[in-house]
């Protein structure tokens, strides 16, 4: 049952004009990959010369090209993972663009050229004018949509200097690779290493950008980072990889994602994020992921196949991750916590909503080495129409670790008789003294309580609304205020005409 | 206010349907506090089922107009914006939602279907705590998840505090005297009356026992068996009710 599946939602002609374009260089290509090129992207398919050209574009200095290219050899040599509860067409990876793809958003020349469907959901999320044009690409959106939204680049300008004051480094991967090289090479792979898996791998030959934060020792950094502030951030969705240290004592909170609906014309995501946690240090990172999930009939979506992982090094440090997943055709994604510090916690909290013919495998790996590490997994899964939900986790103690705890609550909800919850925790224990306990709840939204709702007065999709919100509120309470209430309307349009 | 004519209504159930409601007649005009009383299996929870427009019923004859409405021309959630309320035999659980969350939503959801404004945080709070206290409960409770580790007689009362929060004009109240000992009965009596009792709003109060119309003493009475009312009378057939029992007093009806 393997078809051929073409890695974009293409359009041909822009194609043919990235082939033109790429052909165009090939002169440039012949001499060295001068950083100067003025070509935005690289030729269809994946070959050495195909991570040079990403490096070279970048200009990153030798090191890093030869850390891509050692990845790209054991690329080759890897099997794409085939043992998640996902099924889709085989990806041919010759058949993708790995560097700018040429099939840019189409500009439009206001908001009411956008797709009705879309502005809709805009305008239930909330957000305004000025960041809908963003969004939607409207033609010279960028400058009236920086006021909008950050109150004028020199807020955002402010922003950085405020981080600098406090020893914050805050800047994209590619920015810090040439500014902080001993940092980065330090950091780089450790956590998530080259050979880790089929995606962690490709994503280390290929990285786009990223994000990449550093807080010194005993600094609690004045404000919650944001993907939204991040200066240079296009082209950085497809295979993005993130490197967050805090340093002893020191503590951050990182936002990634947005609540309003993300079209890519990339369908193949695969990101990498690193954490590092020294000792008494504390990462919590929150993600609202809404990749275009495919039309109701299953076609198009993202396939997003993550890689996120924390290391709490030192004693007493805590990583908590906080996950609202409702996009994608295909998610994989395991955000993991190994706790090698003494007494050290991790803490995962997720929401996966999977509605029409969406298909999630996701969960957590708590690795507790550390003597007296806890951990905590909150799993809500939501399932509608014809999707499929799983919830995949491990909980693993080393023989040495001492005075483990671990609480696991995986729960799901169905609505309707099509849709499928599966739930698969493993768990390893080589300590007899550790403590784990796991509980899983499986249920569905009832007509009576849909009944008792409306009855009150709730239309049905608020009803539902209400119903999913309550069922996820022990996640939701994780996220940082001003995306909770986002993430509560996400939710909610996500299973926009799952009942009834 | 609420006029049922000839209603005939079928419930799905196992062996398929079932007919409940048989050429069932009342009227309730605004003012008037009617109880509907009845042997087990007569059809009040049906009448109070379909009255709500609950899914797994069928009206299949008959018509019931409230405030001058087609009441089956709307859906659930536009008959409690017109101003009808149903107090639940079950209440339900809605887990991970606050009473408070869950009686601003749907009160905002009522006064935006009837073109009013919303209310914020803050006014709603006032109102909830003022109601809370007529019936002798604390805004702690109504902090607690809807219904969610209640016991019977904190739901009932639960609903009493929805329908003052929420202020309909007509209530169907279906046996919300059942689960609830002698001093939560009181309560629940008497938040009635403070709530409901008014010259413009209406009550459908369905019972099997006389002791909560001690204290909501009702306007009418009438006997509801095998899907019909079968006889209407003052607060005295209540008291005969409940001292000769419903074949005496049913009999007698017949004959």
């Amino acid at each position: 049952m393997t078809e051929n599946v073409d890695l974009q939602t293409h359009d041909p002609e822009m194609d043919a004009d990235a082939k033109a374009a790429a052909a165009a260089n090939a002169g440039e290509y012949e001499h060295g990959w001068s950083s100067d090129i003025e070509t935005e992207f690289a030729e269809k398919g994946l070959t050495e010369d195909t991570v040079r050209f990403i490096s070279g574009k970048k200009g990153e200095p030798e090191w890093m090209l030869d850390w891509r290219l050692k990845a790209f050899r054991l690329w080759q040599d890897m099997e794409e993972p085939d043992w998640a509860k996902v099924g889709y067409p085989k990806i041919d990876y010759q058949d993708a663009y790995y560097y700018a793809a040429p099939t840019k958003k189409i500009e439009l020349d206001s908001l009411d050229d956008l797709d009705p469907e879309i502005k809709r959901v805009y305008d239930k999320l909330g957000i305004p004018l000025g960041e809908q044009e963003v969004l939607a690409g409207v033609k010279g959106a960028k400058k009236v949509a920086v006021d909008a939204v950050f109150d004028s680049v020199s807020v955002a300008t402010s922003f950085r200097e405020e981080l600098m004051r406090a020893g914050v480094i805050f800047r994209s991967i590619s920015e810090a690779i040439k500014e902080y090289p001993e940092l980065v090479k330090k950091w780089l792979g450790r956590v998530v290493p080259t050979r880790d898996n089929y995606f962690a791998c490709l994503n280390a030959a290929v990285f786009s950008d990223g994000t990449f934060v550093y807080v010194p020792e005993g600094v609690r950094c004045p404000m919650e980072l944001s993907t939204y502030f991040r200066i240079n951030a296009e082209n950085t969705g497809q295979f993005e990889r993130t490197l967050i240290i805090a340093e002893k004592g020191a503590y951050v909170s990182y936002l990634e994602g947005c609540t309003a609906p993300m079209r890519d014309e990339n369908q193949l995501h695969a990101a990498v994020v690193e954490l590092v946690a020294m000792e008494d240090a504390e990462i919590k990172y929150s993600t609202v992921q809404n990749w275009y999930p495919g039309n109701s009939e299953g076609v198009g979506g993202i396939y997003n196949f993550v890689t996120k992982r924390g290391l709490c090094q030192g004693d007493r440090s805590k990583i908590s991750w906080t996950q609202v997943e409702t996009g994608s055709a295909v998610t994989w994604k395991y955000p993991s916590c190994v706790l090698n510090g003494e007494n050290s916690v991790g803490e995962f909290y997720s929401v996966a909503v999977t509605n029409n013919y969406q298909q999630a495998d996701t969960g957590t790996k708590m690795i507790h080495n550390g003597k007296g590490s806890r951990s905590t997994i909150i799993s809500k899964g939501i399932s509608a129409g014809k999707s499929n939900n799983t919830y995949r986790g491990l909980v693993r103690v080393g023989p040495k670790a001492e005075g483990v705890r671990n609480f696991t609550q995986c729960d799901s909800l169905l609505l309707g008789d099509e849709c499928g919850a599966h739930t698969v925790p493993y768990i390893e224990v080589k300590n007899p003294g550790a403590q784990i306990e796991h509980e899983a709840t499986t249920s569905k939204i009832s007509d009576e309580q849909l009944f008792y709702a409306m009855q009150r007065g709730l239309d049905e999709e608020e009803a539902v609304a209400l119903i999913v919100n309550g069922f996820a509120k022990d996640v939701l309470k994780e996220l940082p205020m001003e995306f909770a209430v986002e993430a509560q309307k996400l939710l909610a349009i996500s299973l926009e005409g799952s009942v009834g | 206010m609420l006029k049922i004519d000839n209603l005939h209504a079928e419930v799905d159930g196992a062996g398929g349907k079932k007919a409940i409601l048989k050429g069932l007649s009342l009227e309730v005009p605004a003012g008037e506090v009617h109880a509907i009383m009845g042997p087990n299996g007569a059809g009040k929870s049906t009448l109070a089922n379909v009255l709500g427009g609950k899914p797994g019923y069928e009206v299949t004859q008959g018509s019931v107009a409230f405030k001058g409405e087609d009441l089956f021309d709307l859906d659930p959630h536009e008959r409690a914006a017109t101003g009808l309320f149903l107090g639940f035999q079950y209440p339900v659980e809605i887990p991970g939602v606050s009473n408070v969350q869950f009686l601003r939503e749907a009160l905002n959801s009522q006064r935006k279907y009837r073109g009013e404004e919303a209310l914020s945080g803050g006014e709603f709070l006032k109102l909830a705590k003022d109601k809370a206290a007529l019936l002798k409960m604390d805004m702690e409770m109504l902090k607690r998840q809807v219904n969610v580790g209640f016991s019977g007689g904190e739901k009932k009362r639960a609903e009493m505090v929805q329908m003052g929060i929420l202020d309909p004009s007509f209530a169907v109240l279906d046996e919300t005297d059942s689960g609830l000992d002698i001093d939560a009965l009181r309560i629940v009596g008497e938040g009635i009356n403070s709530i409901m009792r008014s010259g413009d709003k209406g009550v459908l109060l369905i019972t099997h026992y006389q002791r909560l119309l001690d204290v909501v003493k009702p306007d009418r009475v009438s006997v509801l068996a095998g899907g019909r009312i079968v006889q209407t009378g003052g607060p005295e057939l209540a008291l005969r009710l409940e001292a000769e029992g419903y074949d005496a007093v049913m009999a007698e009806a017949a004959a």
